[in-house]
């Protein structure tokens, strides 16, 4: 299994989009989709994902990466399936913010990490409040880049606990990784400093525990 | 020298001779701080050149600064090509939804012309007026944002990374065009008084783009680029990690690059001493924090690990500091430097 997460993981790396296609192919001969999901696709991005936090890989490699596993799963586990993880209803924001990258990546990692979600692109924070409680949204991911997004976390936090709302909030961006007191300051439940993070943790929220 | 007052010109041009001047260069690359002191808003403050050449004079006799900054916000070569800038009351103005919105329209795209864009002419009228009153006392520095790095606000950045890696034609296409807007909107700034550029190009930052990418693509462009700006340019990473790189970019003819916080000054050093110059490295996000003592206690660190021998400017780590960030912090960076940043160091 090793030499098939590296064979995968060097396929990402460069960008090889046939090879990465060969070798899913030739795994779905004998097993099940959900197994490349577990066994393949999660720890070559979470490989990947340390390696650009060690500054080993760079953020275009981890994004080819992130992008080419959520296109072979989309071929392989539509949402029409009914495979999809997703018991929780999850959802993921750009916060008043223009830099989409960051939300882009994690959403193709959930995606490829066999997550369903809804994407509600870039919103203000009192759109956001009113879309997650229409949508009774169980897990809430906010990405942003600029340090005046990230403050407005606390507003999106306050007012959806003004209404009582159990939302668990993770979030992420470049002001968090920067500032790793950041994420508490604006009262979010969890940070996600790479994609397979919050992965990870979106993982753990499914379970019902919460490591921040 | 050594001891005696220098002007910050010349301890600025001293430090990037590897030499080393009175005391430590400080650049506080402060933007909308400058509308704090004006008491304006920050869309009103960037409306009108007088107010930035004022915010930014006042700035300098505050903190001693050893820069005048003509930069006023990144979308404002976006502005140029036609695109929307939004603005915030409390950070810097953003580029709006890319305006490329489909890779073909690379093709069509008109080259803005420097001299006639109002939001341009508005940087060269702050850059002359400060000129006007700095005379050659200290540097002015202007800005542009490198061909290899504009696309993200041009395409947005998913699009253009997938341009990079899929679409070969176009992006030379896309780095033709704008180079050619580099180069006249950096040498249309000298012309008005700067007296360097800094080529912001995070993208070319390991952070973003492997290195082997990098050598095919944004190390090309600045050459070519860099060779072409008729001034002293120094190379800035916006946060971004430099050190795998730092060979390539003397290389490219920059003479000096503005390190990320994540990144070992002494090792960073160790690998640019004698070819490049260090601009950095204080945590801009975490200065918002600081007290005095831990705005002293970074600055003496930046200064014991990177300063001896010259060839440092003491600044932030992105080429901007938030508008967050209390004045009381940037005193205390200010006289930091005065107190422990003298020649030669005591550390």
């Amino acid at each position: 299994m090793a030499k098939l997460v590296d064979d995968f993981r060097e396929a990402l790396l460069s960008s090889d989009t046939e090879t990465a296609a060969a070798i899913l192919a030739e795994y779905l001969v004998s097993k099940r989709v959900l197994d490349f999901v577990e066994e393949v696709v999660v720890k070559t991005l979470d490989q990947i994902g340390d390696g650009w936090e060690k500054g080993e890989y760079a953020l275009s490699q981890v994004y080819m990466s992130g992008r080419i596993c959520e296109d072979l799963l989309e071929k392989v586990l539509p949402d029409e399936s009914g495979l999809r993880k997703g018991r929780q209803k999850i959802a993921i924001a750009l916060l008043n913010d223009y830099h989409a990258l960051g939300k882009r990546i994690v959403y193709a990692v959930l995606r490829a990490g066999g997550f369903q979600l809804i994407d509600y692109g870039r919103v203000e924070a009192e759109e956001l409040v009113r879309r997650v409680k229409e949508d009774q949204i169980e897990t809430l991911l906010i990405s942003v880049l600029m340090l005046s997004s990230a403050l407005q976390v606390k507003e999106v936090v306050k007012s959806l606990s003004f209404h009582h709302n159990k939302v668990k909030i993770v979030v992420g961006g470049a002001p968090f990784r920067l500032d790793r007191k950041l994420w508490q300051e604006v009262g979010a439940d969890a940070v996600g400093f790479t994609a397979s993070e919050a992965l990870h943790l979106v993982s753990q929220l499914e379970g019902g525990s919460n490591n921040g | 020298m050594v001891n005696q007052k220098m002007t910050s010109m010349q301890r600025v041009l001293t430090t990037l001779g590897h030499q080393e001047p009175d005391r430590v260069p400080l650049f506080l690359l402060l933007t909308m701080h400058g509308a704090k002191e004006l008491g304006l808003t920050i869309k009103e403050y960037f409306s009108k050149a007088e107010y930035v050449a004022e915010g930014q004079l006042r700035m300098r006799e505050k903190y001693s600064n050893d820069c005048l900054y003509g930069f006023f916000y990144a979308p404002v070569e976006i502005e140029a090509w036609g695109g929307d800038v939004i603005y915030h009351d409390d950070g810097p103005p953003n580029s709006g939804n890319p305006f490329v919105i489909n890779p073909a329209m690379i093709n069509n795209l008109k080259i803005p012309e420097v001299k006639d864009a109002p939001c341009l002419i508005k940087v060269f009228e702050a850059i002359r007026l400060m000129k006007k009153e700095i005379g050659d006392e200290a540097p002015i520095i202007g800005v542009v944002m490198s061909p290899f790095s504009l696309p993200v606000m041009q395409l947005g950045f998913e699009a253009y990374l997938e341009l990079i890696y899929n679409e070969p034609e176009l992006f030379k296409r896309l780095m033709a065009v704008n180079q050619q807007f580099c180069i006249e909107w950096a040498n249309a700034q000298l012309e008005a008084g700067a007296t360097a550029i800094c080529y912001f190009d995070p993208v070319s930052s390991p952070t973003i783009i492997p290195r082997d990418l990098y050598l095919k693509t944004g190390y090309l462009v600045a050459r070519q680029t860099i060779g072409k700006i008729k001034g002293p340019t120094a190379t800035h990473m916006a946060s971004g990690i430099a050190l795998p790189i730092l060979d390539d970019l003397a290389e490219t003819g920059t003479g000096a690059v503005g390190v990320s916080a994540v990144e070992d000054l002494r090792k960073l050093k160790q690998v640019s001493s004698g070819k490049l110059s260090l601009i950095g490295n204080l945590n801009g996000l975490e200065m918002i924090h600081w007290s005095r003592e831990e705005a002293e206690r970074a600055v003496k660190e930046a200064i014991a690990r990177a300063a001896a021998g010259g060839g440092f400017i003491l600044s932030d780590n992105h080429g901007e500091i938030p508008y967050q960030v209390p004045d009381e912090v940037l005193l205390a960076i200010a006289e930091a430097v005065r107190t422990h940043g003298n020649y030669p160091l005591k550390m």
